[in-house]
């Protein structure tokens, strides 16, 4: 590996207690101690973050080459799994 | 994970989806199809935009050791450090659309690639410091705003972080002029100097005049502009004037003035015939700015090295561990 060549990180930030890991951003350096110091100077000079993890970009498996296609179809004709696809007769409370 | 781009032309579906989503005001992700010329316009600006928050490191940079006090000092440094940064999301962002980081280092460094003519004039005073955040970053928060909702997702997203940390600056910038304008009779002729030598080249940042401008009417079709150059200069001086007024200094236009009837001041256009030269190499800084880049990344290269040497024997290590 060359300097030419430092992988790619992704970096997710907590931005504070309570709250998940959120997509920052990417980075390059050598290794995973670079990338989460790199990350910590770069995404997170204004108190962003509690916390950080920096994940090698070519370690993700995403869903598909697009961002929608019919790898997501099966959830769209399913409306029954939303609360709003059921009649509640006035008077019912606490429904 | 670059964008995909189909070699033998594109299907006329994804070709229909890709305006389809535009017209809607959507955002096009790296992963979706686009076409060739909207991932090249997106390049070149992503990749000049990052260069100039690069290079724009270097005429503060010229004042970090001569800073008035201990807090302009650390001021000034965590500004350079933005910028840095800055320049750092937008690499980031460009790299999405398939090209590599080294290469366009490469391009910059080779001079195959621009950045912002703003930066090839010197900072000859302190007062500059305070020019170039009010006005400098100012022009910079103006065109950068819109460029928040631009169709690209990562652009937007990179321009949503950067405009956050930028209004630190133009304010910071206009506290210094403030400071030097209330002080004693030579200092404020200093900040109005700065004033004087920055005014004409922030308006010119915007780049040339709606007429000149061939591929301004493509990229606007694409979402990835939302106003003319020319939109966002006037909406730049209506909103700097006023500000000048606060300051007490004068804006260097002796034909500036408040036009009733278009809502709008009237003002002299910069130069285009020295922004053009100075964009062409011929600024009084461009070899100076150019050398100095060169220079920091062949010097940094033993520490790239080692850090790569590094990674490579904690790597072994952990494997023998294992």
């Amino acid at each position: 590996m060359s300097s030419r060549d430092w992988p790619l990180w992704e970096v997710f930030v907590r931005g504070r207690r309570g709250l998940s890991h959120v997509h920052a951003g990417s980075l390059h350096a050598p290794d995973a101690t670079m990338a989460l110091r790199n990350a910590r100077d770069l995404y997170t000079r204004r108190q962003e973050g509690v916390s950080i993890w920096v994940v090698p970009a070519a370690a993700i498996t995403a869903s598909s080459p697009d961002e929608k296609d019919p790898f997501f179809d099966p959830a769209a004709d399913k409306a029954y799994r939303h609360p709003t696809f059921y009649h509640v007769p006035d008077g019912v409370r606490h429904l | 994970m670059g964008p995909r781009i189909d070699p033998v032309g594109e299907p006329e579906g994804r070709e229909h989806e890709f305006h389809a989503v535009i017209d809607a005001d959507g955002r096009i992700e790296p992963r979706d199809w686009m076409p060739e010329a909207y991932r090249k316009t997106l390049v070149r600006q992503i990749a000049q935009h990052a260069h100039s928050e690069i290079i724009g490191m270097q005429p503060e940079g010229n004042w970090i050791t001569r800073a008035p006090s201990l807090k302009r000092k650390a001021i000034l440094m965590a500004k350079v450090q933005d910028e840095a940064g800055h320049g750092l999301y937008l690499y980031s962002a460009a790299e999405t659309l398939g090209v590599g980081r080294d290469e366009l280092l490469d391009l910059l460094h080779s001079g195959r690639q621009k950045y912002s003519s703003i930066f090839n004039y010197p900072t000859l005073t302190w007062a500059d410091m305070g020019a170039i955040g009010w006005l400098v970053d100012g022009a910079a928060i103006t065109n950068q705003v819109p460029l928040c909702r631009c169709s690209y997702g990562p652009y937007a997203r990179a321009m949503v972080r950067i405009c956050k940390e930028e209004s630190f600056h133009q304010r910071q910038g206009f506290e210094i002029l403030l400071t030097l304008a209330r002080g004693t009779a030579e200092q404020k002729a200093m900040a109005q100097d700065a004033l004087d030598r920055w005014w004409y080249p922030s308006l010119a940042m915007f780049g040339p005049p709606d007429a000149e401008s061939p591929n301004s009417e493509r990229s606007m079709r694409w979402g990835i502009k939302r106003f003319s150059n020319d939109e966002l200069r006037q909406k730049f001086v209506d909103m700097t004037v006023p500000q000048a007024e606060v300051l007490g200094l004068t804006v260097p236009d002796p034909d500036l003035r408040w036009d009733e009837e278009r809502g709008h001041y009237d003002f002299t256009s910069p130069d285009w015939e020295e922004f053009w030269r100075v964009i062409g190499g011929d600024g009084p800084c461009n070899e100076q700015r150019m050398a100095h880049r060169v220079g920091a990344h062949a010097e940094g290269a033993w520490v790239r090295e080692a850090a790569t040497a590094y990674a490579a024997k904690h790597a072994g290590r952990q494997v023998g561990a294992a």
